[in-house]
């Protein structure tokens, strides 16, 4: 080993307290880094094998029964390559020792064999048996929730008969990867299920033998999606179809793309923000720590040394420092992709998760890292190798200093030379305290946007399911129902009270622009819905004409006064049109609103009902889910405190994981940047602080000094910090935007608070070990050397 | 020269009375034997030059007595205080009300001008002079409002021992105070040095290896090996001004 690359280990060992500092930050910044994207990429990949490899179909349609042999006029539409009938059945269950109506929705499988399209992975067991009617694969996530297992029993209500069902097999499918209740704001895996069963015994207990009532279908790579559906269209009308839609509409690709999209933003910001962050800080940290090297480089150079040499040595110290940070950030951002992975592995059912590391993610990482941090330190070097070597090695002349500006103004006239002192270094070196005020603040500010998910999803629930929502739970039937069934339902032992709403599928149309909704009919002055806008003032619904959620409107590009068609997706399948009347803003969802009378009105329907919010007897819900799951109409409750720990337990769940990890990471910078602050103020000024021990100051009133510049510089820095802090949260507000819901910049004084907190713990801990080491300053040797 | 005798003579006017003492320190694996035991009291109102090549253990002498570092045996008395049992806090004391110190880099804090670089002893000393009255004694008046940076290496010396002074102390500590300087300039020094002990009476004691500058002191204290191996007394004491290297 040459001697100068000994001094390197050593030089090392002698700043270990700094390389570690640095090495939390970049692990933070790389960790976050590589967990976002590799998650990301992992998730994409994922998804594109199982559709690949399962055969997800391009097209689906829906009808009320068609014979069998229609399918070879689908089959022939130009464009179409595979298609493949199949009856579906909506069906109640009822599975012993869980007392609430559970839906399901059975889907028919060729007899003995796979699907052709959309295929089943089966996980556990296998394909029913051909020769018994009442073998069921189960969808692996339902299957989780009542933890049933092969050969376990359970009974169905198709068309309203008792059928027992007796699981062989558990499985997963393309189709339905995320579940979702239609009219549910979130996937609930114990109320809702999916069954797969042979043909020939389905269609027996749906009455659907000969024939069918939805149809998957795959493309030929140049057909036009558009083209294909009307044709599709055309040829299953008179059938009762309910309108072809692509993939784009299919509800499991739509609420994943949705997702994807969110996670992909998300995985583009956060990671943006912690490596810019983690390059920032490291290049201040690289150039200051070079700073405190001037003379040694100095001596090199006096040795004979040349500047390529000198430049060489300190870039090999640079990226030893940084090494450590790399790769444990890196191992750290593998392992936090994988637990997030897993957990997003929970909500979307995939069969596998093939974990994706791309090597220019590594190679981004470490060429930003080295980057920044060669930046740092090149620039400083050069400037302390350019002086002649004699210059640099004689004592440093007295830094240039002015009065500072309170004093000018005469604030200056009471306060201590040591307060001076404190107030001139912060003047004298304006842009070394911007950017130890900036990088504090950056370090507080990517806490806050860290912690603003939480508050944000908070929030929404607040809105969504707590303030707009007053109802126990909700019922839905399984067909349009004629209002009188309200007063059926007010019958009911335990009911309370009772609304009714109604709910109509359709497609929204503007010009070109389409959107596959629902339009909800409330009723007037409801008691347990309400419309809420962002500032949580009540909405009327306007007694006719249509309101659309903003973010829809915005969608459609529609205004209110302007006409929108409305492509009715049940029973008539009627086109309407129908004025714009208002616009909500709402965080969920995208529907469409009407006066439940005005709705009916407009779908000649009469006073029809699709379900009815309920207010209940807490003693008797028990009951009452008995009373439902007998009852043939209804199709299934929702009961909303399960709704919003659904939301929590499942929706959530993955961005909760990744914004306490930032959160952590975050934290971690925070220490590093503040420690490193301290840690390098403390080498720059200890000569000066040595002097004042000798001339009989204390260590407290040394340490005043020191650390109360570094106090003032972090006050400073927190509200700056809140201020970044919520600007970045109102870029992250705005950039994930979508479908699903609309974040509201909504950041609580908890997340401000707890910042604040991260940064003064962080500053009072370096303050503790800079204040250590001034107790221990060795008075003799700092003022025999400059160094 | 009698006058000395009666000093010598006279017990309570002893400012430090140093008895045996020893300091070894550990670097790495070697012992390093700075002071063998020496032996040696300083009087109120003289001027004493520590002598001696380096590695004789002036340095380490000086620190001692200034607080600033231990001993590993033997005692150190200044008044009747033991500075050999003082613990930190009292070592912070005894430097702050009673010690002036000197250094051959001057130490002065850069970000403030002269005044307040002698203001900030002054400020936390007990009886002071008032930093325009120190600053006068070495003649800065003229330059009292300049930063460190704005000053010569003569003149930062000169603000150090106005700074060193201002609190009044029984005893200024000077290490290699012109150590940094050319001639012309380090006589300026030590006639500031000189005209403090003549009209304050401050006892003081300056470390140098040089030579010529012996001849301004009242005794030269020569220091070799860790011991004191000669003392001498000046019996006509030069000026700064008389003194050539």
């Amino acid at each position: 080993m040459k001697t100068l690359d000994r001094k390197l280990w050593r030089d090392l060992w002698h700043m270990k307290g700094q390389v570690f500092a640095i090495t939390l930050v970049i692990m933070s910044g790389v960790a976050t880094f590589v967990m976002f994207i590799t998650t990301m990429d992992s998730l994409e990949y994922t998804r594109t094998k199982f559709y690949r490899d399962y055969n997800f179909a391009d097209a689906f349609v829906h009808l009320r029964r068609a014979p069998e042999s229609l399918i070879e006029k689908i089959k022939d539409i130009e464009g179409v390559r595979q298609a493949e009938t199949r009856v579906v059945a909506q069906v109640k269950l009822d599975i012993s020792g869980f007392n609430e109506p559970v839906n399901a929705r059975i889907i028919s499988i060729p007899d003995g064999d796979k699907p052709l399209l959309n295929g089943i992975y089966i996980r556990r067991g296998s394909l029913p048996d051909p020769t018994k009617d009442n073998e069921v694969v189960i969808s692996e996530n339902f299957a989780h929730a009542h933890n049933l297992n092969i050969g376990d029993q359970f009974a169905a209500i198709i068309s309203g008969k008792w059928k027992k069902m007796k699981i062989c097999g558990i499985a997963l499918s393309p189709e339905f990867v995320l579940m979702m209740k239609p009219e549910a704001m979130s996937p609930d895996f114990k109320r809702y299920g999916v069954l797969w069963m042979n043909r020939k015994a389905l269609s027996e207990a749906y009455d659907m033998d000969g024939a069918f009532n939805s149809v998957v279908l795959t493309l030929q790579p140049q057909a036009r999606l558009s083209d294909v559906l009307r044709a599709i269209d055309n040829v299953v009308g008179k059938y009762g179809g309910f309108g072809a839609y692509g993939r784009k509409d299919q509800i499991s690709h739509r609420l994943l793309s949705e997702e994807f999209k969110q996670l992909k933003t998300s995985s583009k910001i956060f990671p943006s923000i912690f490596i810019f962050v983690s390059a920032f800080l490291l290049n201040v940290v690289m150039s200051r720590t070079i700073n405190t090297q001037r003379e040694q480089i100095a001596a090199l150079k006096a040795f004979g040394y040349g500047n390529y040499d000198v430049g060489v040595h300190y870039a090999k110290l640079v990226v030893l420092i940084i090494a450590a940070g790399l790769a444990s950030g890196i191992a750290c951002g593998i392992w936090f992709g994988h637990i997030l992975g897993d957990i997003y592995m929970a909500v979307y059912r995939f069969p596998y998760l093939v974990y994706i590391l791309k090597p220019w993610v590594i190679i981004a990482a470490v060429f930003v890292s080295v980057f920044s941090a060669l930046a740092g330190t090149m620039h400083t070097l050069w400037r302390a190798a350019k002086q002649p070597p004699a210059e640099a090695m004689r004592p440093e002349p007295p830094a240039q200093f002015k009065v500072s500006l309170l004093e000018k103004i005469g604030l200056g006239r009471k306060i201590t030379q040591p307060s001076k002192i404190i107030m001139r270094n912060i003047e004298r070196k304006p842009i070394r305290t911007l950017l130890s005020i900036i990088g504090i603040s950056l370090a507080c500010g990517t806490m806050i946007a860290s912690g603003f998910f939480k508050d944000a999803v908070d929030y929404m629930i607040k809105v969504q399911f707590v303030l707009s929502q007053k109802e126990d739970m909700s019922v839905s039937f399984f067909d349009l129902t004629s209002r009188r069934a309200l007063y059926e339902l007010q019958q009911i032992d335990g009911v309370q009270y009772v609304e009714t709403y109604r709910i109509v599928p359709v497609k929204f149309i503007n010009g070109h622009r389409s959107y596959k909704t629902v339009i909800k009919g409330m009723e007037p002055d409801s008691r347990l819905q309400f419309l809420l806008d962002t500032n949580l003032k009540k909405v009327t619904l306007p007694s006719s004409g249509l309101m659309l959620t903003d973010h829809l409107a915005k969608l459609l590009h529609v205004r209110p006064g302007d006409k929108l068609t409305i492509e009715v997706l049940e029973g008539s399948r009627a086109t309407r049109e129908v004025t714009v009347v208002a616009l909500v803003k709402q965080y969920l969802g995208v529907t469409g609103y009407m006066d439940l009378s005005s709705l009916n009105r407009l779908m000649n329907t009469g006073d029809s009902v699709s379900g009815a919010y309920l207010v209940t007897d807490k003693n008797k819900q028990g009951k009452l889910f008995l009373d439902f799951i007998k009852t043939p109409r209804v199709s299934g409750t929702v009961v909303r405190a399960n709704e919003i720990t659904n939301f929590y337990e499942i929706q959530a769940k993955g961005m909760l994981f990744f914004t306490f990890i930032a959160t952590l990471m975050a934290c971690f910078i925070s220490f590093g940047v503040v420690y490193n602050n301290a840690r390098i103020a403390f080498s720059e000024r200890s000569r000066e602080l040595s002097s004042l021990r000798v001339l009989g100051y204390t260590r407290g009133e040394i340490s005043y000094i020191l650390l109360g510049e570094l106090a003032l510089i972090t006050f400073i820095a927190i509200p700056v910090g809140f201020a970044l802090g919520y600007w970045l949260c109102a870029y992250l507000a705005y950039a994930l935007a979508s479908d699903l819901f609309r974040v509201p910049l909504i950041i609580s004084s908890k997340t401000f608070s707890m910042a604040a907190l991260v940064v003064l713990v962080s500053a009072s801990v370096s303050g503790l070990i800079v204040r250590h080491k001034l107790d221990h300053l060795d008075l003799v040797e700092v003022l025999k050397t400059r160094e | 020269m009698t006058k000395k005798k009666t000093r010598t003579e006279d017990a309570a006017k002893i400012v430090f009375h140093v008895e045996d003492l020893t300091k070894t320190y550990q670097m790495g694996e070697v012992q390093v034997h700075a002071l063998r035991g020496a032996n040696m009291e300083l009087y109120e109102g003289e001027m004493v030059i520590l002598l001696g090549p380096s590695g004789s253990g002036k340095s380490t002498l000086l620190n001692i007595l200034g607080g600033l570092d231990t001993a590993t045996s033997g005692l150190v008395v200044y008044r009747d205080k033991n500075l050999t049992k003082a613990n930190e806090q009292e070592l912070t004391e005894y430097r702050r009300f009673h010690v002036g110190f000197v250094f051959q880099f001057y130490n002065l804090i850069s970000s403030l001008t002269a005044r307040e670089n002698v203001a900030v002893v002054t400020e936390i000393s007990k009886n002071p002079m008032s930093p325009d009255d120190a600053l006068e004694l070495v003649g800065l008046t003229e330059r009292m409002d300049h930063f460190p940076a704005q000053l010569s290496g003569g003149e930062q010396q000169r603000v150090a021992i106005a700074r060193a002074i201002s609190k009044n102390p029984q005893v200024l500590l000077c290490d290699e105070p012109t150590g940094a300087l050319d001639s012309e300039t380090g006589i300026v020094v030590l006639e500031a040095l000189e005209r403090i002990n003549r009209e304050l009476g401050t006892a003081t004691a300056i470390i140098t290896h040089n030579v010529d500058i012996a001849g301004m002191a009242d005794r030269v204290i020569h220091l070799s090996n860790g011991v004191i191996s000669e003392v001498s007394i000046n019996k006509t004491k030069k000026s700064p001004g008389e003194l050539h290297w």
